[in-house]
């Protein structure tokens, strides 16, 4: 998902996304110098002030000097292969699009592949040969030239560039490459001696990827070994005197240490914090909602209503569910709503209450059914259909609020190992975007239906889901786009999509 | 059937009926620390250990984690009354060892019973901790108790200048150097949580970190920087609501208030700052005082007001009218209460860490914020309690600034001069009169707000004292009431020594002195005792910069060593107080 969530371009007044200073509901939004005849007038999508002047929103030519103080930055990833390095560049790009940075990973590998169609040995890499060298060279600069392109046309405001980059004066090319750009560079170099570890990764991803589709595992895992091999004699780890200047994070065995080195700016230090708590011992994740409440039997938003018989008779499932799934040491969190917890008292056994897990806050349209919303705030109704992940309650929150309120739990998320999530429509969507790396755009409507539990392990660069419905009935609360979205359509259509309901 | 549920009347959480009592209690977030954490400074001296654990501590206790400092060198202090010299701390001078291992078990006990008995759940154990030995033996404690141990080795600073002033201290820093052992994460401290600070924060070396608390720590370490800086708050213009009475909403800017823009504007040309940043919340008021400026501000929906929920747009007596329960609960607990449908204080701070994050990671600063955001905000740089929290006064159209000098930031008040409603709200009469920490002290309302006369005030001018030298018994945690056994302050100007603001300022930026040197300076200034201060006066306070310092004939009085005099300051911080010069 490379495309710019959160951000319509550097220079727009959205462009929120990407200077970003920090956390939960918090993303700032940028306004330009001021002339002093300008007036506020409120964004009735995302519900900002936003200055004008004489008629016309200000800001759009000065904005761009205030954005771009925060300048792109390339990633670059450091290391043998069978380190990780894809692994971290996935997840690291995944997290940093979530949160509203713009990120696009560029492997090296894949280049090389897409060139040199038929992979024969690890021959290929060998340091004497020059043809491999050559084709070599020519993927790394393909790659960087796509990640010019990327940075300074398409405004991504990170890239990832994943390669072994394991010499110095390899890197030393792209350093250069990032200064003459105008780009921060920050190193990311993964530092691994445990066999175990290597084998379990060449096993994981390596035998699956498609330069080995025609040999055996043994024959695969040999080849490999070579490989890495070929790099070793040139290897030159990033070094505390030598290489004192850069901005890097040395990790080492799969996170055991760290070594930090002059850490730049905040999305630095953002991505060192992530790093240091992602982790890849095995577990799984499991998320639902709470059970059917009083209110979605009425097809009521919001509010802090209790459980309906049937929402309750969820609550025993889940814990014959959970009971069955015999998970060592699970936690268990829910928001701080009613429903949510009356789901959890079920399990009999311990749970935190989040208040960061409460639903999207509807603001004035708290406890309608959407016949009352599209009634009272037509208008409202349709700027919602026109643009969901974006669209602000009066007084409430927008999906993408919501995603700055979720980002300390996927960090905890990424710290803990087994946890059930008992939380709530919209939130739920929030998180299994995440997970599952989806768009902005189809965030909003990802299908989260009461009574199902999400199951997400983890496997090699992504995520495996298991939806299990507990066979407790429950209404649909799922609302899906309308085809009209105009502000003037017909109630009829603004209803046509909205589920079943007392 | 354990499903019913009942909601808790000041936090507004839903709590299972049957009284179960194991629930959780904090109510955002999950449990930071599983088990109590001992975090163990190691470095030599002079390396900012006391600086990191301070702030640290301060840090912690703000995000709502119990944290105390343990300063085994108070200890030492109490111990041995009469500090002679450097000597004291050679590793052949086996009567001190045996002294400085007492301390450090005295020290160790004292850690035990802040985490097992006063709910404690994080203890920075504050000493050089430079031997593997000494290390063993707080981490065979830590087992004994249960608790998680962290090591945290403080900056080195390379380019550390040493100067004849700093004599002895640096004698003292020989003595622990032929021990030092650092930590070796390689091979033999392999299995250790550690962190390693190097050069002010360039580097980090982080080893085994196990839990969240640990992982926070390293972020909050990465983010702070020394860099001398100011930050500027203020809350915006007085608005139509402010002048109804009403809370919350999002209405426009008075005529006062768009007034008091366009003097926030003059002001801050006349501060003439590098690359000050500007942050608004996303409510319409702070954006219009923001307009005024002519400089670009950020938007932050985290700065919005407390959100008053169901009390939204009342005056206070309709609250009291409509929601009297509510009314009276929120008096009872200003902290926690939580408004139905709304935020409490508690809320708005965890709502807030990310602000306080990247402001640690910023230079020059303007906040333009609300009331409530900017107590939360100001009660984390002065360090104040969540009790304190929500009556600090905050007034309309008054810039406050903080500059961070040596363990704390000093604050200066200024009205512009524009005249606005009062919004503040006093803790009404219930709560206990607090003891008066100075006995026949003329004390001052802290709704002082005129503008700070700095440098060089004089007598009758407002300040805030400091008492640097506390008796022990409150570190101990035990005794509060005992917190100011000064006599005779603060009439007799040079019985006390006073640390000018252009002198505190200097500390921080003086050429070829440095960091360090200031570190180490206010270090010293707090930790000696009067006689100890009188030879390190004599010796310390050389020709070289005489300015630094006034002569300090310190009184007769054995518990005082030091007060620290800053000019005007609303409201006096933790330890600090209101007076007249």
């Amino acid at each position: 998902m490379a495309g710019a969530r959160g951000c319509e371009g550097r220079a727009g007044p959205g462009c929120a996304g990407g200077a970003v200073p920090p956390g939960a509901g918090r993303r700032p939004r940028m306004a330009a110098a001021a002339s002093p005849s300008r007036e506020l007038t409120q964004n009735p999508l995302q519900k900002t002030w936003e200055p004008y002047d004489n008629g016309l929103p200000a800001g759009h030519s000065a904005q761009r000097g205030v954005c771009m103080t925060n300048c792109p930055t390339l990633i670059v990833m450091v290391g043998l292969p069978a380190r990780g390095k894809t692994y971290i560049s996935k997840k690291l790009t995944r997290y940093l699009n979530w949160i509203g940075v713009p990120t696009k990973e560029f492997n090296v590998g894949q280049y090389r592949r897409d060139l040199v169609k038929k992979y024969k040995s690890f021959e290929f890499f060998l340091p004497d040969n020059e043809e491999g060298l050559k084709i070599r060279k020519q993927c790394a600069l393909a790659a960087l030239n796509d990640v010019r392109q990327y940075l300074s046309e398409e405004n991504g405001h990170v890239a990832v560039f994943d390669a072994t980059n394991t010499t110095r004066e390899r890197r030393e090319t792209i350093y250069k490459f990032g200064e003459e750009n105008g780009y921060k560079t920050f190193f990311v170099e993964s530092v691994c001696v445990d066999p175990e570890v290597i084998a379990a990764n060449i096993v994981q991803v390596k035998l699956g990827s498609p330069d080995y589709v025609d040999c055996s595992n043994d024959e695969a895992t040999e080849d490999f070994m070579k490989r890495i091999e070929c790099y070793k004699n040139s290897y030159e780890t990033l070094d505390e005197t030598l290489d004192k200047d850069l901005s890097y994070i040395k990790i080492m065995d799969v996170g055991r240490s760290y070594l930090v080195n002059r850490v730049m700016d905040h999305i630095q230090s953002r991505i060192v914090y992530y790093l240091m708590n992602i982790h890849v011992t095995p577990r799984s994740i499991y998320l639902c909602r709470h059970g059917e409440s009083e209110l979605n039997l009425k097809g009521r938003i919001g509010g802090d209503p209790g459980l309906s018989v049937r929402g309750k008779e969820f609550a025993k499932s889940l814990a014959q569910f959970i009971n069955e799934q015999n998970i060592k040491d699970l936690k268990v969190w829910t928001s701080q709503m009613k429903r949510t917890i009356q789901t959890a008292e079920a399990l009999g056994v311990p749970y935190e209450q989040w208040k960061v897990l409460n639903e999207i806050d509807a603001g004035v349209c708290e406890e309608m059914t959407y016949e009352e919303i599209q009634e009272n705030y037509p208008l409202e109704f349709a700027l919602r259909d026109q643009d969901k992940y974006r669209y602000r309650y009066p007084k409430g929150e927008s999906y993408e609020d919501l995603v700055q309120r979720l980002e300390p739990v996927i960090m905890e998320l990424e710290r803990q190992e087994n946890v059930l999530v008992i939380c709530h429509q919209a939130v739920m969507r929030c998180l299994l975007a995440y997970f599952l790396d989806k768009p902005a755009e189809q965030l909003p409507y990802l299908k989260c239906p009461l009574h199902t539990v999400l199951k997400l392990t983890p496997v090699a660069y992504g995520c495996k889901v298991e939806s299990i419905f507990l066979n407790v009935e429950a209404v649909n609360t799922h609302r899906d786009k309308p085809e009209n979205v105009d502000i003037s359509r017909p109630p009829e259509e603004a209803l046509v999509t909205v589920p079943a309901h007392q | 059937m354990p499903m019913e549920l009942t909601q808790s009347r000041i936090q507004k959480i839903w709590l299972p009926n049957d009284n179960r009592p194991a629930l959780p209690r904090r109510s955002c977030g999950p449990q930071l620390a599983n088990s109590p954490t001992v975090i163990v400074m190691v470095g030599l001296p002079a390396r900012g250990k006391t600086y990191i654990s301070k702030k640290l501590t301060r840090y912690l206790n703000w995000i709502g984690v119990p944290t105390k400092v343990f300063n085994v060198g108070e200890y030492r202090r109490e111990a041995v009354k009469h500090y002679s010299s450097y000597d004291f701390f050679r590793p052949d001078n086996e009567e001190a060892m045996k002294v400085r291992r007492q301390c450090a078990l005295a020290a160790l006990r004292d850690v035990k019973q802040y985490l097992t008995e006063e709910a404690g759940q994080i203890a920075v154990f504050d000493a050089t901790n430079t031997t593997r030995e000494r290390r063993g033996m707080i981490l065979n404690f830590a087992k004994e108790n249960g608790f998680k141990e962290v090591k945290l080795s403080s900056p080195d600073y390379r380019d550390c200048n040493s100067t004849d002033a700093m004599e002895d201290f640096m004698k003292r820093i020989n003595c622990y150097q032929a021990s030092y052992q650092p930590l070796d994460p390689d091979d033999y401290d392999r299995e250790l949580s550690l962190i390693k600070v190097i050069d002010v924060g360039r580097r980090f070396l982080v080893n085994r970190v196990q839990d969240h608390i640990q992982s926070r720590i390293v972020y909050y370490l990465m983010n702070i920087h020394v860099q001398p800086r100011t930050i500027y708050l203020c809350r915006h213009g007085e608005s139509e609501f402010n002048l109804k009475g009403k809370i919350g909403g999002d209405s426009g800017l008075s005529n006062r208030g768009k007034k008091f823009a366009l003097a926030l504007n003059k002001f801050v040309e006349e501060q003439n700052l590098k690359d000050l940043k500007v942050w608004t919340s996303q409510l319409k008021r702070t954006i219009q005082t923001a307009e005024a400026l002519q400089l670009p501000y950020e938007q932050w929906k985290a700065l919005n007001e407390i959100d008053a929920g169901v009390c939204e747009e009342m005056t206070y007596e309709e609250i009291r009218d409509q929601h009297p329960e509510e009314f009276v609960l929120r008096d009872q607990d200003k902290y926690y209460y939580r408004y139905p449908s709304g935020e409490s204080y508690q809320d708005l701070v965890q709502r807030l860490e990310p602000v306080i994050m990247e402001l640690e990671r910023q230079e020059n600063v303007l906040v333009i914020c609300h009331q409530a955001v900017m107590r939360c905000l100001l009660a984390y740089f002065l360090d104040k309690s969540a009790d304190e929290m929500p009556y600090l006064k905050c007034p309309l159209h008054t810039v406050l600034k903080l500059t961070p000098v040596a363990y704390g930031c000093r604050v200066e008040s200024i009205s512009l001069n524009i005249e606005a409603v009062n919004t503040h709200r006093e803790r009404p009469e219930v709560s206990a009169a607090l003891p008066q920490p100075f006995p026949g002290v003329p004390f001052l309302s802290p709704m002082v707000t005129r503008q700070c006369r700095c440098p060089g005030w004089a007598w009758g001018d407002y300040c805030t004292v400091r008492c640097l030298e506390v008796p022990l018994e409150l570190h101990r945690g035990s005794c509060s009431a005992k917190m100011w056994p000064i006599k005779g302050f603060p009439r007799e100007n040079d019985s006390c020594m006073c640390l000018l603001p252009s002198v505190l300022a200097q500390m921080k930026v003086h050429p070829g002195i440095g960091l360090s040197w200031a570190l180490t300076f206010a270090f010293a200034i707090i930790c000696l005792p009067k006689e100890g201060m009188d030879y390190w006066m004599e010796k310390v306070a050389s020709p070289k910069c005489p300015s630094w310092l006034a002569e300090p004939k310190l009184s007769g009085s054995s518990n005082i060593s030091i007060l620290c005099v800053f000019p005007g300051m609303p409201t006096a911080p933790r330890g600090y107080q209101s007076a007249v010069l």
